[in-house]
């Protein structure tokens, strides 16, 4: 009896130690990036922090072109992968024929798994000189090359989590809208996509988190001119996003300059904005809930 | 006897190798509560579900016979199946209000049949609603999500959804089977309003309801029609022992 409770006390204890490390893990890296990026928001002043030009060189920290760089590149991502994405998913579930779904299901997973920077070479090589043809731009290193490769990488995580979340509702439901005399593309857009809407919008917000945290696929694709996307040609201009910033500038900085800890500041906003995006998505699907019945 | 409004005929139907109907012919006669009950498993769903064709879209299922509505066979080609739908409707056990308002519930079916006009659709809301006897209790939160009432409330809600189509036909799938006693009260008091208007096919969640609202009553015992006729009759004096030995308790 004793050894028995021994090795079970030894294996819950581990359990213990690796969970509660994993959680210490994220917390320390978390400090790390407060005690790194604090000190611009005390040494910048807010004006030069929140100002339009982006020249360290000068000691010119504007962080705006880069934030809404990040946020046009996201959103034209988001745009093109949204419709396609729950399209696709609507297709492969309800749609397509059994044996076609056993197919395409395991195959959009695997798009998944294609490294950014294979991703980013494509956009580069193939990608960018279509757009800079097609448009007669001077460059094709735009943000509508980058939110176009961001789209590609989202839609296999939109389309599997939006499919997950179409076979979780009931087929009575389905039996419910036919039953009303409604067709079966009338019975999926007003019964069967509503029914699924927050497992939908989880998979948006999981596809809009791998865009805005993407880093290589978007540096090697949009040109990195840091100007302000606020003309109306932005889309097809040029832009630098935060995290191409940070990644290109990170290996060239005097550790512990202001300049350093402005990227670090960078690193703390994109965290806020992440952050701040999933809350306002979960707080959405709780008040959905609270509502009651579908979900 | 009134005029029979659905006949079916030697109507054989499986799931794969599990054989749900066995050789059914039986008829269904207009303006009065047809009663279809039994053990589960016995197939009463699936004959309701093959009376509107509900079942078109499960794959690998076989069906022989025939199902005539007004004399005309539904699964013949060429038959409007969103028609036929209209004409036929179907209230499950499971209340299910679709995402929206109750009177967007309502409203939903006429809506994809082409009703547009917002009197028209009103007058549809009110009726349905009253109809169900459920128009006391919504009158005044008609804008508020429909998942907000109570489950006797939605089930009705369901009820008064198929009759704004206005169906020549009601299937109604255990309706009450998740319900208390007076929500189910409620219920069948409204059959008996809607039977003078409709015809109404009904699986009961149980025998005593079988015979509160039973006009004529069938007994299906493992894909077979074991025995139909009026109700009364059925209850007092079954023809068949397996009939007896069920609604007397000793089996099932």
């Amino acid at each position: 009896m004793h050894p028995r409770r021994w090795t079970e006390f030894a294996i819950e204890s581990l359990i213990r130690v690796l969970g509660l490390s994993s959680i210490g893990f994220v917390l320390l890296i978390f400090l790390f990036l407060l005690k790194e990026g604090l000190p611009a928001f005390l040494q910048v002043p807010p004006e030069n922090l929140l100002g339009t030009r982006w020249y360290p060189t000068f000691d010119l920290f504007g962080t705006l072109p880069l934030i809404l760089g990040s946020l046009l590149v996201t959103a034209t991502a988001i745009s093109i992968a949204l419709p396609l994405g729950v399209a696709t998913a609507v297709f492969v579930r309800e749609v397509a024929p059994g044996w076609a779904r056993e197919v395409l299901k395991p195959m959009i997973e695997v798009l998944a798994g294609i490294p950014s920077v294979v991703l980013g070479f494509f956009g580069m090589t193939v990608l960018a000189p279509l757009v800079r043809e097609t448009l007669d731009a001077p460059t094709g290193l735009t943000a509508f090359t980058g939110g176009l490769v961001l789209a590609y990488m989202a839609l296999p995580t939109i389309i599997s989590v939006a499919e997950d979340a179409l076979d979780a509702v009931p087929k009575s439901y389905r039996d419910a809208g036919l039953a009303m005399g409604a067709t079966q593309w009338q019975t999926i857009w007003r019964v069967v996509v509503p029914a699924a809407r927050s497992g939908i919008l989880t998979a948006v917000m999981l596809g809009m988190g791998r865009a805005i945290g993407e880093t290589m696929a978007v540096m090697m694709v949009t040109g990195n001119a840091a100007r302000m996307p606020t003309t109306i040609d932005s889309l097809f201009r040029p832009v630098r996003t935060m995290t191409a910033t940070i990644a290109a500038e990170m290996g060239e900085v005097a550790r512990g300059s202001t300049h350093y800890h402005v990227l670090f500041g960078i690193g703390i906003i994109l965290f806020v904005i992440t952050f701040v995006l999933n809350l306002v998505a979960a707080g959405a699907i709780f008040k959905k809930r609270r509502r009651g019945g579908l979900r | 006897m009134n005029d029979i409004k659905i006949r079916i005929e030697n109507l054989t139907y499986s799931y794969g190798d599990k054989v749900a109907l066995r050789d059914v012919t039986m008829d269904i006669p207009a303006n009065a509560i047809t009663v279809v009950f039994g053990p589960a498993g016995g197939g009463k769903t699936t004959l309701l579900r093959l009376i509107n064709r509900l079942n078109d879209l499960i794959e690998g299922t076989r069906m022989s016979g025939r199902v005539l509505l007004d004399g005309k066979d539904i699964y013949a080609p060429g038959t409007d199946v969103i028609d036929l739908r209209r004409r036929v409707g179907m209230v499950f056990a499971l209340p299910l209000p679709l995402p929206g308002t109750i009177r967007e519930n309502v409203e939903y079916g006429p809506r994809l049949a082409g009703i547009r006009d917002p009197a028209r659709l009103e007058e549809i809301v009110v009726r349905s609603l009253t109809q169900a006897a459920l128009w006391d209790e919504v009158k005044d939160r008609l804008d508020t999500p429909a998942s907000a009432l109570s489950g006797g409330q939605q089930q009705r809600l369901c009820l008064a959804r198929s009759l704004a189509l206005e169906p020549e036909v009601l299937l109604l799938d255990e309706p009450t089977s998740g319900l208390d006693p007076i929500s189910t009260g409620r219920i069948e008091e409204t059959l008996f309003e809607l039977k003078q208007r409709y015809t109404i096919v009904l699986v009961p969640h149980s025998i005593q309801q079988a015979a509160r609202v039973a006009d004529y009553a069938a007994f299906f015992l493992m894909g077979e029609l074991v025995e139909w006729q009026p109700g009364d009759l059925l209850f007092t004096n079954p023809r068949d022992r397996r009939t007896e030995d069920y609604i007397t308790g000793r089996f099932g």
